[in-house]
């Protein structure tokens, strides 16, 4: 799909540009030496595809997704969605862009109120950008409960009631009540059982085929990155060091820390890994 | 008084004891038999955490315990060493170490044991170590705390064991506080902590589950190697099966509190019988073939329509079971032997 995208010349909806975050490390006597996060990094998404990143803790993954949900300004370099540069864009427009780039991160269970009822937790983004009544939120808020694959009814539950599974999908509800264009997902189901691993990743597939979601995909996790991704970027020490199709990063790896990643990986020697349920 | 709870009143298979333990009397370390945990909520409800497991570990053996979260994984780790919240409730069952059964014990003989003879690493580092003390420290104490020796054979014992972890790095790390470390360091510091007294048993819950494979990796060496170095016993605890391959011996799979297969690693994990374990390895997507163009959905378990409801009889797994036969609506499966070693808890398999 990337790639057919590229071949008619169309515009990507997300690309960076030798992006550089350095954070600076404070010593009790003279200057400090900065640390860098990122260093370089370029990419493109186009619409309707997924980009995995990954890579080793502290390869800087998560800074990437930061600056990219505008939560952090990069030192230098270029973000430009849909053909806007928003790093040098205003606090004021930086809104508008924010909700459009929805960030879900591995546990969501910090992330909510766990006094707050699911029905509220939905809202509350669509409230605080105050557009829209009360009711046509609610109904808003009801679709996106079936189609994240909770029931309607569960609006009245509280957030602590859930389970991970259906705390990570009630997430996924909540970026979608903004209708963003781009889910970053970071680590997003690393925290949850291989059984509802699939489950989310599922219903990640489903939204992509029925709203065309754009995904960047930032995990750890090598096969599930395969199994979701068009794309993969794999990321050391705040570089891209490969970055391509992930038949070709899998089979033919060329950089040494691709290979060492993918030796890492634990393997299960279980032949029926692809049999179809009826 | 006649405040038992549900499950005190069934029926106890001792046929299945019989199998399961039938290898047990040949020196186990720890027996655990026919253990029943409930948690009691805020309204008196009780519910099962752990419904009937038993099972042995043998000395030197690295036993891997398999299950989803809820499935009762931690509350085992916790009733082996007497940790169990205070909500909880053991309706029945034994945990057998030197012949003593440690449910019965008094909390001044569990202190004793704990951490001395059977010790547990937790799942998160980061939360498990003090944030203001050294790490060597941190170690030492737990030394001090079983009276291990004086002051000099504290110190001594204490750079051992991080000469065995941390080789050459061993000085500067047992000086370090735990934000100077890596996840990875902080979780062999832990690892320090149980192995220091040299324990019969560590069990480890989801050791590695905060970490990026590369340090996974680093971590499960590292057990490999004091497995052979030192002959550690353990039981690791994860939801993750591919950490158990070409590490544990035997895998024990976990469903709704009872074990649903118990066998030798190889043959579980590489062609699992029960449908519940074949339904959770297929939901893995492969790391060695990935997808083609239109094949992108995994295949998953589907969720229990009855989840909320109080317990049926029956096999747990029935309603989500993709295999279900009538009979298993209203019958509880017993244990089927496979082989001498391997058992399932499945009715598919009674009459073969």
């Amino acid at each position: 799909m990337n790639t057919a995208g590229r071949d008619k010349g169309m515009q990507p909806l997300l690309e960076v540009e030798n992006l550089v975050k350095t954070y600076s490390r404070r010593r009790l006597a003279g200057s400090g030496e900065g640390v860098r996060a990122l260093d370089g990094v370029s990419f493109s998404i186009f619409r309707g595809t997924t980009l995995a990143i990954v890579g080793e803790s502290g390869s800087g993954k998560s800074t990437l997704a930061f600056c990219l949900a505008c939560l952090e300004k990069p030192t230098s370099g270029a973000i430009r969605f849909e053909d806007k540069d928003i790093v040098t864009l205003s606090e004021k427009d930086l809104r508008a862009i924010r909700r459009q780039m929805q960030l879900i991160f591995q546990d969501p269970a910090s992330s909510f109120n766990p006094r707050w009822g699911v029905g509220e937790i939905l809202i509350e983004p669509l409230a605080l950008q105050g557009n829209l009544g009360r009711d046509e939120m609610r109904t808003r808020a009801h679709a996106l409960l079936e189609q994240v694959g909770l029931s309607s009814s569960m609006e009245a539950k509280l957030a602590s009631e859930l389970s991970g599974g259906q705390r990570q999908r009630l997430a996924i509800a909540r970026a979608l009540m903004l209708e963003p264009k781009v889910l970053i997902l970071d680590e997003a189901l690393s925290a949850l059982d291989c059984s509802v691993q699939a489950q989310i990743a599922n219903l990640l597939v489903d939204l992509q085929s029925s709203c065309g979601m754009t995904y960047l995909f930032i995990t750890h996790d090598l096969a599930m990155a395969a199994h979701l991704a068009d794309e993969i970027a794999v990321m050391s020490k705040g570089r891209i060091v490969e970055h391509g199709a992930p038949n070709k990063i899998l089979n033919q790896p060329q950089s040494v820390i691709t290979r060492e990643l993918l030796a890492a990986v634990p393997r299960l020697g279980f032949a029926g890994t692809r049999v179809a349920e009826s | 008084m006649g405040n038992y709870p549900w499950f005190a009143h069934r029926h106890v298979f001792l046929v299945q004891f019989g199998v399961l333990l039938q290898h047990a009397s040949m020196g186990s370390i720890l027996e655990i038999r026919d253990l029943r945990v409930a948690y009691r909520s805020r309204n008196g409800d009780l519910s099962r955490a752990l419904d009937g497991v038993s099972f042995f570990l043998g000395p030197g053996e690295v036993l891997g315990v398999l299950g989803e979260s809820g499935s009762g994984k931690s509350t085992l780790a916790l009733s082996l060493l007497g940790l169990l919240p205070r909500d909880s409730v053991v309706a029945s069952g034994a945990v057998l170490f030197q012949g003593r059964d440690l449910l019965k014990a008094e909390p001044r003989e569990l202190q004793a044991i704990r951490g001395k003879n059977i010790s547990l690493i937790f799942q998160e580092p980061s939360v498990a170590l003090h944030p203001t003390m050294r790490v060597g420290r941190q170690v030492r104490q737990i030394l001090d705390a079983h009276g291990m020796g004086d002051r000099d054979e504290l110190v001594r014992r204490t750079r051992e064991v991080f000469e065995t972890l941390f080789a050459e790095e061993a000085e500067r790390i047992a000086r370090s506080y735990p934000h100077q470390l890596s996840g990875g360091q902080r979780q062999r510091v832990l690892i320090a902590q149980a192995i220091a007294c040299r324990p019969s048993v560590v069990i480890a819950d989801e050791p590695t589950a905060s970490l990026d494979p590369t340090t996974q990796k680093e971590i499960l060496d590292v057990f490999r190697g004091l497995r052979k170095n030192l002959g550690l016993t353990m039981i690791f605890i994860t939801h993750n099966p591919a950490l158990l391959s070409g590490f544990a011996d035997r895998v024990l799979v976990f469903y709704a509190g009872r074990v649903a297969e118990l066998g030798p690693a190889k043959r579980v994990l590489t062609s699992p019988k029960h449908p519940y374990t074949q339904a959770l390895f297929r939901s893995i997507p492969p790391l060695d073939e990935p997808h083609d163009a239109g094949e992108r959905s995994l295949p998953t378990i589907p969720p229990d329509p009855n989840r909320s409801f109080p317990p049926r009889s029956g096999c747990p797994f029935e309603p989500r079971c993709p295999e279900r036969m009538e009979i298993c609506k209203s019958r509880d499966p017993g244990f089927v032997s496979l082989s001498e070693s391997h058992m399932v808890s499945c009715f598919r398999y009674e009459n073969q």
